[in-house]
C-alpha cells in the first residue's frame, strides 16, 4: 500500500520505512512555534515539569502577534513572560514588536519552513505551511511545552481526502474563494482528523499565496493538515528564502485516499461564508441585502502582499460607503513597507481606511476592531463563530480581500464586478 | 476512576471561542478562565455548574482555535467529563494532555438530556443515565493514551521517559 505525501513526511520524521493511517508514531520536529497567547501556558508546563533546557534554540519560533503591540497590562505581562523565556534560552527566532508579523505569514517569509519539514505550532492555523509541501499542524500549549524540551511529539497518522483541482481561476477569484467553496462542500468537520491532499493540474494555476490561504483554512474543515505538492512555484518561493537543504516528497501512485473531492477552479466564484460557521458558503453576488458596518483586510489567512494588492486594485480612487469602517492590516513588517513603496497605503488612506501595524487583534476579537451588538463585518479572516470578533450578537462574513474591499465601497456584501 | 453528576447539554460544533472567548486569553488563571466558561452561548452555565457535573454535546466538540485554555476552563469549572459524538482533534489532544476526561459516544449524546443525572465508569466505558435508567457503551481510550493518563499526562510521561534515558 502506497503512502500519501503527508504519510511520507511523517514516516521519514519517525524514522520508519512506511506508516499507515491510524498508526501512532513518535516524530522528530523541525520547528516548534508559539505565540503570545499560547506560549505562556507552554512555559508554565515546561517549568512545572522541571525542564532546564530546550532541544534546539534554532528550531523554536516565538511570535508576539495576537495581543501585541500589548493591548492591556495582562497582555503585556504575557509578552514579558515570553521575552524572558526567549532570553533565558537564547531562542534564535523570537519576534517582538518591530520585527514581528502574523506568525503564519512571517515564518514562510523568513524561510523558517521548507518543503518536507515537520512543524507543530500552538496555534490552530499552523497548518498554513502545507502550502510549501511541509507537514504542519496545530497543537495545544502542553504539546508545545513538551516539544520545546524533547524536539519530538506523537501523532496519529491521518487518513486522507484528495482534493483534485482542475481548470483556472477567473478574474477576482482567489485561494480564499476556493477554500470557502471546499469547506462549503464538505463541512466544518468534513476532514476531521484527516489530511487534505491537494492535487491535479489546477495546482499549477494557484500562486503560492493562494495555496497559503487554502492550507491555512484546512483546520476550518477539521483537517489535521492541508498539503500541496512541491512544484516550480514552490521552488521559486523557497529559493529566495531558505538556504538549508530540503526534500520534496511525492505521494505514491497507489496512495490510499478515503475519498476524492473534485473542484473545477473555473467554476469557483467569489464566495462569502455567512455566520456562524465557515461552511455557510454563499455567492458574493447574492449578498446585496446584507448591509455592513466594517471591513477587515489582513490576518494569517489574507495579510500577504498580493492580498493588499487585490484590495488596493478595488479601493483605488474610491471611498468606503458612508458609515463603513475599514481596517487594513499588512501581515508582516515587509508587507507593510512594500504597501508604502507601492502606493497601496495612500490608496487605503484615501479610501477612508486605517492601516495598522501587524497584529491578529480583530480576527479573534482581541482588540483593534471589536464589533458592537448588531454590527456586521466582512472580514478576510478565518472564523465567523458566535462572538468571534466582539459581541455575541455581531456577525462576521468571511471573504477574500477583493470581496471585502468591494463590500466596503458598496456598503453591503458585493462582488468586485459590481464596483 | 468514575464520574457522577448532572448534565449540561449543548449542540453540534461547540467551538473554543464560545467555550472561552479570546478576550479572556490575556490570563492563565484557571479560576478566572472558568468564570467565563461557555458564557457566549450559555450565560447561566457558570452559575449552575457543580463540582463533578458532566457536559454532553453533539459532533465536532471543541472545533476552532488550539487554545488549551478551553479544556482548562471546562475542567476548572468543575466538569468531570465531556461526552460528545466526536471531538475536534486539537481539543481531543489538549484535553488528554491536561487530564480532562472525554468520551466519544453518539448513543449517549442522543439519549442524554440537559439536567439528567449520569454516571460514567472510565474503566469499562459504560455511561449510565440514572434519570432515564439507560446505559450506553463508550469507546474506551486506546492503550497508548491510557498509558499516558496513567503516568499523569503528557508532561509526567515525558519526564518518566527522560529519567529512564
Amino acid at each position: 500500500m502506497g503512502m500519501t505525501m503527508t504519510q511520507k513526511i511523517l514516516a521519514r520524521h519517525a524514522g520508519l520505512e512506511s506508516v499507515r493511517a491510524g498508526q501512532l508514531i513518535q516524530a522528530r520536529l523541525d520547528l516548534v512555534l508559539g505565540n503570545d497567547i499560547t506560549t505562556p501556558v507552554a512555559i508554565n508546563e515546561f517549568e512545572a515539569a522541571g525542564f532546564d533546557r530546550v532541544f534546539d534554540k534554532s528550531r523554536i519560533a516565538l511570535v508576539m502577534d495576537h495581543f501585541a503591540p500589548n493591548k492591556d497590562i495582562k497582555a503585556a505581562t504575557q509578552c514579558k513572560q515570553c521575552r524572558t523565556f526567549a532570553r533565558k534560552f537564547d531562542i534564535d527566532h523570537y519576534y517582538d514588536v518591530g520585527t514581528m508579523g502574523i506568525e503564519h505569514a512571517l515564518l514562510p517569509e523568513q524561510g523558517l519552513v521548507a518543503p518536507g519539514e515537520a512543524v507543530i505550532g500552538a496555534d490552530s492555523h499552523t497548518c498554513t505551511y502545507g502550502a510549501l509541501g511541509a507537514f504542519s499542524t496545530g497543537v495545544g500549549s502542553t504539546d508545545m511545552g513538551a516539544a520545546m524540551a524533547a524536539g519530538e511529539t506523537w501523532f496519529k497518522v491521518p487518513s486522507a481526502i484528495r482534493v483534485n483541482l482542475t481548470g483556472k481561476l477567473r478574474p477576482y477569484v482567489s485561494g480564499k474563494d476556493v477554500i470557502l467553496t471546499l469547506i462549503g462542500m464538505i463541512g466544518v468537520d468534513g476532514a476531521r482528523y484527516q489530511s487534505l491532499e491537494f492535487t491535479g493540474p489546477g495546482v499549477a494555476e494557484l500562486s503560492i499565496y493562494d495555496r497559503l490561504t487554502i492550507s491555512n483554512m484546512a483546520i476550518e474543515a477539521g483537517a489535521k493538515n492541508g498539503i500541496f505538492p512541491v512544484d516550480d512555484i514552490t521552488r521559486a518561493y523557497v529559493a529566495e528564502r531558505v538556504d538549508r537543504p530540503w526534500t520534496a516528497y511525492e505521494a505514491d501512485p497507489d496512495a490510499e485516499y478515503e475519498r476524492t473531492v473534485e473542484i473545477d477552479l473555473s467554476q469557483v466564484d467569489c464566495t462569502v461564508a455567512y455566520p456562524h460557521l465557515p461552511e455557510n458558503a454563499h455567492p458574493a453576488r447574492e449578498g446585496k441585502d446584507i448591509a455592513i458596518d466594517q471591513i477587515v483586510i489582513g490576518s494569517c489567512t489574507n495579510g500577504q502582499l498580493p492580498d493588499m494588492a487585490a484590495a488596493a486594485e478595488i479601493l483605488k480612487g474610491r471611498h468606503l460607503a458612508p458609515g463603513v469602517r475599514g481596517i487594513i492590516i499588512p501581515a508582516t513588517q515587509s508587507v507593510y513597507r512594500e504597501c508604502m513603496h507601492r502606493g497601496y497605503t495612500d490608496i487605503f488612506l484615501d479610501a477612508g481606511c486605517i492601516v495598522s501595524t501587524p497584529t491578529c487583534g480583530p480576527c479573534l476579537g482581541g482588540y483593534m476592531g471589536i464589533l458592537a451588538v448588531g454590527e456586521r463585518c466582512v472580514s478576510t479572516t478565518n472564523r465567523n463563530f458566535v462572538g468571534r470578533m466582539g459581541h455575541v450578537d455581531s456577525e462576521v462574513y468571511l471573504a477574500s480581500p477583493a470581496v471585502a474591499a468591494a463590500s466596503g465601497i458598496a456598503g453591503h456584501i458585493a462582488h468586485p464586478e459590481e464596483i | 476512576m468514575n464520574a457522577h453528576g448532572t448534565v449540561h447539554k449543548y449542540g453540534d460544533h461547540v467551538d473554543t471561542d464560545v467555550i472561552i472567548p479570546a478576550r479572556y486569553l490575556n490570563t492563565q488563571s484557571h479560576q478566572e478562565l472558568a468564570s467565563h466558561c461557555m458564557e457566549d452561548i450559555d450565560k447561566t452555565f457558570i452559575t449552575k455548574v457543580k463540582d463533578g457535573d458532566i457536559m454532553v454535546a453533539g459532533v465536532n466538540f471543541g472545533c476552532g482555535s488550539s487554545r488549551e485554555h478551553a479544556p482548562i476552563a471546562i475542567k476548572a469549572s468543575g466538569i468531570s467529563c465531556v461526552i460528545a459524538k466526536n471531538f475536534a482533534r486539537i481539543f481531543y489532544r489538549n484535553a488528554i494532555n491536561i487530564g480532562l476526561a472525554i468520551l466519544e459516544c453518539p448513543a449517549a449524546s442522543e439519549g442524554i438530556d440537559d439536567g439528567d443525572e449520569v454516571a460514567v465508569d472510565f474503566d469499562t466505558g459504560v455511561i449510565t443515565n440514572v434519570t432515564k435508567n439507560e446505559t450506553y457503551q463508550a469507546e474506551p481510550f486506546p492503550p497508548f493514551i491510557k498509558d499516558m493518563i496513567a503516568k499523569g499526562g503528557l508532561m509526567a510521561s515525558l519526564k518518566a521517559k527522560e529519567a529512564r534515558a
